[in-house]
């Protein structure tokens, strides 16, 4: 059953799916650094959306729904236009290349990320491992 | 939608007389010492003086060159503050130079931040790079990849970032003659290694596809005559231009599984590059099997290998691969390659980890998780087909 994108539900689906990866959990065996994941209204889209994820040496400490960017202060900003972050909710293309492109941009310590590629990977795979549907 | 990013290439006999029509004033010439000893810079510096260039020489990079040599090299930039930097020898001299270059222009930038992610870098206002291959097989003459050594944490960073490909790539084989049969050997099986996985991996692409495939027949058919006779000068173009094809085949599809295990290698062990990943190649491709049979097929149809009823293109190829590599004289597992099995166990944890964090890993068609990366290097090690 497709899960609701930015609701409560969706984030507690998501942390459950990173919990139980046993690749999320080797590839970030190192990471340290919650973040927000941000749909960003585009043409064909109004709302916008934040996730904020708490992710810990291949934990997921926390996961919700946000209403107020300013509620967190997290390490990173993950965030792009609905169009292209449900191309990779759809699997239809690969996220660490629309971040080289620029399709979804990325705001925080990039040297971690550099240093652990595959854990961003591996999220990814968490957060397409479930089907996921946008509010009307 | 991707990118495809390639340098303006010069190639063929006499491309680097194509430094006497470059426009500026002075050049930093980046290299090695024994690229200073077989008169090489001399040929260089003799171009870019027809050009009225003047050149100082910075001479120092190591093989993995290491952070600190790069923030030696820059800090000589600055004070020179030349509009050209000509990188002159193999891919660490190269890679050194490019990682110099963005600091020169942009200091804001430390080399061991560049990254996939920043862009409008804003290069070539300061300084073009041109870059010289000394060797055939890195391809990084044509590449916007920087491959530095930490040595404080024992690994290597895979640094990469479109906009600082080099402006110009020569590719001339006169300067790859003098190149020993064990470099270019190593070297050599480096190229195939880039060709095999920018055609296989997860980001390959139409206009990858081509150099790529067409780069692996030329070096099945070349490197076994450049190695036996550095003087076949047929044989050194082809596997010049072969190199070249490789490096922007692979960089605009980048590399995998191999790589990952051969940046570990080299990190710990200090294996060449292209040994390392060359000894590991037909070992991935036996991991990566059946994912990509349709792919070994097709690169096994390119040389004209058969393959038998019940047999896989897979297993035909890595294995025609390591009847390759016996023939340049290359070891085809660790043991072979002069490592003690004691240190090999105690660094294990290491050689996992590395290869774990490694870039080149994201794109390979089959991830290994930690068990199976232990199992790999076992096999690996004892020289043994894998079959899991």
């Amino acid at each position: 059953m497709a899960v609701l994108f930015g609701t409560q539900e969706w984030a507690d689906t998501l942390k459950k799916a990173v919990e139980t990866s046993q690749a999320y959990k080797e590839a970030a065996k190192n990471w340290e650094g919650d973040l927000y994941i941000i749909v960003e209204p585009d043409a064909s889209y109004t709302h916008r959306h934040i996730v904020y994820l708490d992710l810990w040496h291949g934990e997921c400490r926390e996961a919700s729904g946000i209403e107020d960017e300013g509620e967190k202060s997290p390490k990173y900003r993950i965030f792009g236009p609905f169009t292209n972050m449900k191309q990779i909710l759809d699997k239809k293309v690969d996220a660490v290349q629309s971040m080289m492109t620029g399709k979804i941009k990325v705001k925080g310590d990039m040297a971690q990320i550099m240093k652990m590629p595959r854990a961003t990977v591996e999220l990814v795979n968490c957060m397409t491992s479930f089907d996921t549907v946008f509010p009307d | 939608m991707w990118y495809f990013v390639v340098p303006e290439v010069v190639f063929g006999q006499d491309a680097l007389s194509h430094l006497a029509e470059l426009k500026g004033k002075t050049a930093f010439i980046v290299t090695d010492k024994n690229i200073v000893n077989l008169g090489l810079i001399d040929k260089v510096k003799e171009q870019l003086a027809q050009a009225g260039i003047q050149a100082t020489i910075f001479d120092e990079v190591e093989p993995d060159p290491s952070l600190q040599t790069v923030q030696k090299g820059v800090a000589l930039v600055n004070q020179y503050g030349p509009d050209l930097i000509v990188a002159v020898g193999g891919g660490s001299v190269m890679d050194a130079a490019k990682a110099m270059r963005v600091e020169y222009e942009r200091p804001d930038i430390k080399a061991e931040e560049i990254n996939p992610f920043i862009s409008d870098l804003g290069l070539g206002a300061k300084c073009k790079l041109v870059c010289i291959a000394t060797t055939s097989g890195t391809g990084a003459e044509a590449t916007f990849v920087v491959v530095l050594t930490d040595t404080a944490d024992q690994r290597k960073l895979s640094l990469i970032n479109r906009e600082i490909v080099p402006d110009i790539a020569i590719v001339d084989p006169e300067m790859a003659r003098a190149m020993p049969p064990q470099i270019t050997a190593d070297t050599g099986i480096d190229a195939l290694t880039h060709a095999i996985e920018g055609y296989t991996c997860a980001w390959k692409n139409d206009f990858a596809d081509g150099l790529c495939i067409r780069a692996i027949q030329l070096v099945f058919r070349y490197l076994p005559r450049a190695v036996r006779n550095g003087d076949d000068m047929e044989a050194r173009e082809k596997m010049h231009n072969a190199a070249c094809m490789a490096g922007i085949g692979f960089v605009n599809a980048l590399t995998a599984m191999a790589h990952a295990a051969g940046h570990s290698l080299g990190a710990v062990f200090h294996t060449p590059h292209g040994r390392a990943v060359g000894l590991f190649l037909p070992y991935t491709i036996e991991f990566i099997g059946e994912v990509r049979e349709e792919l070994w097929a097709e690169i096994a149809y390119a040389i004209k290998l058969e393959v038998p009823q019940g047999k896989t293109a897979a297993a035909i190829l890595a294995q025609t691969i390591r009847e390759l590599a016996r023939e340049i004289h290359q070891p085809v597992s660790l043991k072979e390659a002069g490592i003690p099995l004691d240190s090999f166990n105690k660094a294990m944890e290491r050689l996992i980890d590395n290869v774990m964090a490694d870039g080149s890993l994201i794109v390979s068609a089959r991830i290994p998780n930690v068990a199976e990366t232990e199992r790999f290097f076992n096999y690996t090690y004892e020289g043994k087909s894998i079959d899991f």
